[in-house]
């Protein structure tokens, strides 16, 4: 075979700065799953909505920054909006129920998007163009800021879920619902406010990544159907899980790609995927269940 | 809210309440009382509507007809979340400690609410590390790995950190060794002495007749008698006649 170790540390980098990312847009469907039991099939188009909210805000001010906030806010608030007009009603009904709603919504989402800004996909330019020479390539110094942003945030969710009174609600619900209520937690807001966190952080990766894809309104797609896959194989509602295992199979990709083309580097997702719910349905990332 | 609340009148009022579980009717009416700092007992045999009226007091079942009453206010369809709020403390027959959470957070799910001051929440951990020494000791470690008498004081402990004006406790002794029992007693002795009123299902009949002012039998859903305890303390017939023990 003979890849040059210099290759391996490539994908090694590149394998990482894709996991940071995928394991942004899986944390959020992870914790809407886990606390909420509903399954977010319009995730992927948060993500895109995000993405094109950054686009618009980035035109008005020319400010990346700026624009990854304010598409973060007003997908949180609309993830808000949606969880009262579509979720609240269904909340404790078989989980179809959500599931269809949310994948009703996120054919309109997309429609919305196509409608509103044209099938030609828009480009978000990056906020570093620098580049630093690794072995024999330019890598761009903004994949690495990518990795580090999300990684930043992912630590802020967990310090906000381990010592924020907040943080304290959402797990008390997450375990025990009804137990969480005669405690005198407000779980309807709670929800709520699970629901809109994750909707923001689907779209703050979604700006984050749009610089290095074209935006485009079928873009959510492919990463939520990835999330999905980090999700089960981290075990279902798993905050830690997810990300290790969107780590794990991004990694897994990567070095996949030394020997196939990259397309054909996502069987290894998939593979993976089936292993897990043959062998090890509750997830690979998780204590084995007593 | 309490302006309308004069003294003398029950802090809780249960009225001819009726609930369903699906198609079967669970309570047919019942209807109860708890006195401000009052413990009060509700027997019966299994399935007969014990948990079923605490959890419509709670918010967690609502009666299809009937009304509950709670400082003179109506509160039946109240959520529970704000019925917690308002000082009703419940803690339920499997205990339901969150289990992931630790001791400390367990806690700190009932006192991190508007309105307590640092120093309260300060004063009120005290109290209750102070009287369950064992929760101080452990308070880093998660709820799920106390043992079952450990759990059954976080709940406790926990339903306490609402200052709730009443605590509705069901079954506390089940499943508990024998010498628990003796500890669950000071828990509602010290809960009579700060004023709270419990309400108290059990299956333990001693522990109730001591613990409690007044029982309430209830039976297939049905408020059947209400005594003072000192009267079954001297006259046991009536316990044989609704619990066939």
């Amino acid at each position: 075979m003979g890849i040059p170790v210099e290759q391996i540390l490539i994908q090694t980098i590149n394998g990482v700065v894709t996991g940071m990312i995928l394991a942004l847009v899986a944390s959020g469907l992870t914790l809407i799953f886990g606390i909420m039991d509903v399954v977010n099939f319009a995730h992927g188009e948060l993500f895109m909505l995000g993405a094109y909210i950054g686009v618009v805000i980035l035109a008005a001010t020319g400010d990346f920054w700026i624009a990854l906030i304010a598409a973060t806010l007003v997908v949180a608030l609309l993830g808000a909006a949606i969880y009262l007009t579509t979720l609240r009603p269904l909340i404790g009904r078989d989980p179809l129920y959500t599931i269809l709603a949310t994948f009703g919504v996120s054919l309109v989402l997309q429609n919305y998007a196509l409608w509103q800004f044209g099938p030609v996909a828009r480009k978000i330019a990056e906020p570093f163009t620098g580049q630093f020479t690794l072995f024999y390539l330019d890598y761009p110094w903004y994949r690495i800021v990518i990795a580090l942003l999300s990684a930043a945030i992912i630590g802020g969710l967990w310090l906000f879920l381990k010592f924020g009174t907040w943080g304290i609600w959402i797990r008390a619900t997450t375990q025990d619902r009804v137990m969480a209520q005669a405690m005198g937690i407000p779980v309807p807001w709670v929800l709520m406010g699970v629901f809109a966190i994750g909707s923001g952080m689907a779209a703050a990766s979604g700006v984050l990544f749009g610089p290095l894809v074209g935006v485009n309104h079928v873009m959510g797609l492919d990463w939520v159907l990835k999330a999905f896959i980090v999700v089960v194989v981290g075990g279902m509602g798993n905050l830690a899980g997810s990300i290790a295992a969107a780590i794990f199979i991004s990694l897994l990709e990567a070095y996949a790609s030394l020997w196939v083309s990259p397309a054909q580097a996502v069987i290894v997702s998939f593979v993976l995927l089936i292993l897990t719910l043959l062998f090890r349905p509750t997830g690979l990332f998780v204590p084995t269940p007593k | 809210m309490s302006s309308a609340y004069a003294a003398g009148q029950p802090l809780v009022r249960v009225e001819d309440i009726h609930t369903y579980y699906g198609k079967s009717h669970i309570l047919h009416g019942v209807s109860l009382e708890i006195g401000t700092g009052e413990v009060v007992g509700l027997l019966g045999r299994n399935g007969v509507g014990k948990s079923t009226t605490l959890k419509a007091i709670m918010g967690l079942v609502r009666p299809s007809r009937g009304e509950v009453r709670f400082e003179g206010q109506a509160i039946t369809g109240v959520p529970a979340h704000r019925l917690a709020r308002l000082g009703i403390g419940y803690v339920p027959e499997d205990r339901r400690v969150f289990r992931l959470l630790s001791v400390s957070e367990n806690l700190r799910t009932g006192l991190d609410r508007q309105g307590v001051s640092k120093v309260r929440k300060t004063e009120l951990l005290d109290k209750v590390y102070e009287y369950f020494p064992v929760l101080a000791e452990r308070r880093h470690q998660a709820g799920g790995t106390l043992s079952g008498g450990e759990q059954q004081m976080l709940a406790i402990a926990r339903a306490m950190m609402l200052e709730p004006k009443i605590v509705l406790l069901d079954e506390p002794t089940e499943g508990l060794m024998p010498r628990m029992v003796g500890e669950i007693r000071r828990i509602i002795d010290m809960l009579h002495r700060d004023n709270v009123a419990v309400l108290l299902v059990e299956q333990n009949v001693p522990l109730t007749l001591e613990a409690g002012q007044r029982v309430y039998f209830i039976e297939k859903g049905v408020v059947r008698h209400h005594a003072l305890t000192s009267e079954l303390r001297v006259n046991d017939a009536v316990i044989h006649q609704y619990l066939g023990v």
